[in-house]
């Protein structure tokens, strides 16, 4: 059965709360910022909205449920989506389908993470039981450890060198210099890159992101709702999750993307050659060019060669993590997963600003999510296409 | 690599103080803990499908049967990435980096990360089940030859309780094994033998032979005296890197019969003695277990494998073994903090004058000694020595009221 579209509904109002390294304020307060932030850019009262979708690793010992009454919500929707870099796709697809359905009118989606001193350590040691029972005690070098093992045996498999990631940490820290909420500001040379110190062979420094907290916000409403009240919208042309692909692989040298990337160009109409700008999940650059290779932008293994013949900053051919990315913004929990999806309706809506990207019609957002032991669980893409 | 003797001690600065890796586990992920007790390499099977599986889990991935099962399994697999943790925010780790480890794929089909020893991405090792400093079991990939240094690797010595470089009392000298013992840990290594001596004024049988040998101290200690006890430790408790408890009472004869007397001798010496030996030599190891080179690693005691269940020719003596483990365990979870080991060694009937009257197997000093230093160099918290212990440890894990019966003649 083919999948039904996703029209009539759209992505509104995207809204970043400025990340900062370390806070004391709590998940709750970040999520109350990133809601108010969207409300406002679309001149609503708390009480005009009915669904809510919330991904945050640091509300214990809340759930979402707890957030209702704490925020003076009452809803007809909520929704808990608990994977990580994923997140940001998932809840924008799954608000969707709710509003299409008339489940919802109005869905908020938020990701908000607070990060106090050793919040991230703690964080960590109780992350999932198979981390737990077999990664932790190896070393607990936590996700660039597991990371540094795929980028060894993807290296060793493709042949691809540290300066091939270099190139992307590189072009992300350009676009990041003009993003005003970067908590990044020093330039980035291919040597900065290469010669910082190693964090896990072959995991160095700026292979890694910085743990912050901050928040993300937007909303998914029907489209005449959107018109009528006067907001720039992005459309869903297209996505597809899917979680635990290719368990049988020995290292994850390919992410879920691959296995349904052909349905979602069905669904969306379009190829690789279309799309305007790529927001990737860049936990490691690595996973970054695995995505580029799995969104089918190039053939497997080629990731290395299409990031040398590419420029992937701003005004380059190939417009990839405009924002800067998680590597170069800060990664703010559940926040991260948001950051692509945020910055992408930005970018479609022609609201972004000093890193906006000429013409940008459609943009593709991809997500990676949740080190359960030795590799990235959750998966999923959307394909976004500014109203014109 | 060769591991180099330790520095001399500088009396002015702190001892470090002992950190433990992480500890947390799963009800399922302890399997592993149980396993490299005993030295097995044992993972999860499916009994419905028989999927071999990793990490441990409630229920097979390949079929959603609940019926699992722990099993032996292939130690072997190759390397597929390899990598140095520089950082890390667990302090454990952070005192000891870089830390290698990597991932690697059994022959037996899961993938497993690991420690690494000595070996490269590529490369085809043997993965074994060990106990870490946390008392759990860890996975060590290592090249599928043993070499002689292997485990001077840091990783190994970090989480082990090798004898090499270290100061080893054995609580009674006057037991059969202190000879073979000796030799067998200056073979492995050991910087220093301290030989306990009870009642040294009657030139007890056994104990002129280790007078004079090189690297070892006799030393008066009964473990039933706690001044003898108090006046060891305060001599040389701060140089005990490692403790084996060879102080032992035996006589024959069950319950009914006779009196008291034998059954309270066994119980001061085997059962109070392993107390008051920890309590004297215990909290001085315990804030030594990060002490460099030679810091303390082991407390181990000799047991009869009918601890686990009596025979009850000896019944009163066998009362006092399972008190002993008893104590025993207890100790382990006292010292679980500092990462000290407790080691059980279990052996069947001794070759000597108590068990003249049995039959072979029995087991020989030199077995004996051999078994001890085997498990101290493999870090084993669980030691079976010689045949009957082994079968009696078997037969006890699979059904200890029929093991009960069988050993008092039933089931021909």
């Amino acid at each position: 059965m083919t999948r039904a579209p996703y029209d009539g509904v759209v992505l509104t109002c995207p809204v970043t709360v400025p990340y900062v390294r370390y806070s004391n304020e709590t998940a709750h307060w970040w999520i109350a910022r990133g809601l108010r932030g969207a409300l406002d850019a679309a001149g609503l009262k708390p009480a005009q909205i009915d669904g809510l979708s919330i991904s945050s690793f640091t509300l214990f010992p809340d759930t979402p449920v707890g957030l209702t009454q704490h925020l003076g919500l009452s809803l007809r929707y909520l929704d808990t989506i608990p994977m990580g870099g994923a997140s940001g796709v998932v809840a924008a697809r799954r608000a969707a389908r709710a509003v299409q359905a008339g489940d919802a009118d109005i869905v908020a989606c938020v990701a908000g993470d607070a990060n106090r001193i050793d919040s991230f350590r703690q964080l960590l040691s109780a992350f999932s039981r198979f981390s737990l029972d077999a990664s932790y005690p190896y070393g607990f070098g936590g996700p660039n450890a597991t990371f540094s093992l795929i980028m060894d045996a993807y290296m060793a498999e493709y042949g691809a060198t540290r300066a091939d990631f270099g190139r992307i940490a590189v072009a992300q820290r350009a676009n990041a210099l003009r993003n005003p909420h970067a908590l990044m500001k020093k330039p980035l040379s291919l040597e900065d890159y290469l010669g910082a110190r190693m964090i896990s062979d072959p995991v160095a420094l700026f292979d890694c992101v910085m743990p912050c907290a901050g928040a993300e916000a937007f909303l998914v409403m029907r489209e005449d709702e959107a018109i009528r009240r006067n907001l720039p919208f992005a459309r869903i042309r297209g996505t597809i999750e899917r979680h635990n692909a290719f368990a049988d692989d020995p290292v994850q040298l390919r992410g879920g993307w691959a296995m349904d990337i052909d349905t979602l160009y069905a669904q969306a109409g379009c190829a690789p050659q279309d799309i305007d700008l790529l927001q990737t999940y860049d936990d490691y650059p690595v996973i970054s060019m695995m995505q580029i290779e799995d969104l089918g932008f190039c053939e497997k293994g080629a990731g290395a060669e299409f990031v040398r013949a590419h420029d992937l900053t701003i005004e380059g051919d190939f417009p990839h993590n405009t924002s800067g990315g998680q590597l170069s913004v800060g990664q703010a929990g559940a926040a991260g997963g948001y950051l692509g999806m945020v910055e992408a309706i930005r970018q479609v809506t022609a609201q972004a600003g000093p890193t906006q990207v000429k013409d940008a019609r459609l943009a593709m957002v991809s997500g990676f999510g949740m080190v359960n032991y030795d590799r990235g669980v959750c998966s999923g893409v959307a394909i976004l296409e500014g109203a014109s | 690599m060769t591991l180099t003797g330790p520095k001399k001690k500088d009396p002015q600065k702190r001892t470090i103080v002992p950190t433990l890796p992480p500890a947390t586990r799963s009800r399922a992920g302890l399997g592993l803990s149980v396993a490299a007790a005993q030295g097995r390499f044992a993972l999860q099977h499916c009994a419905e499908c028989g999927a071999v599986q990793y990490p441990p889990r409630d229920a097979c991935h390949a079929c959603l049967s609940h019926d699992l099962c722990w099993k032996d399994t292939q130690p072997y697999g190759k390397v597929l990435a390899e990598t140095r943790v520089q950082a890390s925010p667990d302090p454990y780790f952070r005192e000891r980096l870089p830390w290698r480890m990597g991932s690697v794929r059994l022959t037996a089909g899961p993938v497993v990360l690991a420690h690494l020893v000595d070996v490269r991405r590529g490369e085809d090792v043997q993965v074994e089940l060990r106990l870490d400093r946390a008392g759990q079991g860890v996975m060590i990939a290592r090249p599928k030859e043993r070499s002689d240094d292997m485990e001077d690797d840091p990783v190994l010595r970090a989480m082990g309780t090798h004898p090499k470089h270290r100061r080893i009392l054995i609580s009674d000298a006057t037991h059969p094994v202190a000879r073979p013992l000796i030799d067998a840990l200056f073979a492995a290594g050991a910087a220093h033998v301290f030989a306990g001596v009870p009642e040294m004024w009657r030139r007890p049988h056994g104990v002129s032979a280790l007078e004079g040998l090189e690297n070892v101290s006799l030393l008066p200690l009964d473990v039933t005296d706690p001044q003898s006890l108090k006046d060891a430790a305060s001599e040389i408790g701060g140089k005990v890197d490692i403790l084996i408890n060879t102080a032992r009472h035996i006589r024959p004869g069950g319950v009914l019969g006779q009196d008291t007397t034998a059954a309270r001798d066994e119980m001061e010496v085997n059962a109070l003695g392993l107390m008051r030996l920890a309590q004297a030599f215990g909290p001085g190891m315990a804030a030594r277990t990060a002490d460099g080179v030679n810091s303390a690693a082991a407390f181990v005691t000799v047991l009869s494998a009918h601890a686990l269940s009596p025979d009850p020719a000896f019944g009163a003596f066998n009362a006092s073994q399972a008190a002993a483990r008893s104590i025993a365990q207890t100790l382990r979870a006292e010292f679980a903090p500092s990462g000290l080991r407790v080691a059980c060694v279990y052996t069947g009937p001794t070759e000597d004058e108590w068990h003249q009257s049995l039959p072979p197997p029995k087991v020989a000093p030199k077995t004996l000694a051999r078994s001890i230093v085997d498990g101290l160099q493999k870090g084993l918290e669980d030691i079976y020595c010689g045949d009957v212990a082994r079968d009696l440890a078997e037969r006890w894990r699979s059904d200890p009221g029929l093991l009960e019966r069988e050993i008092t003649g039933g089931g021909a």
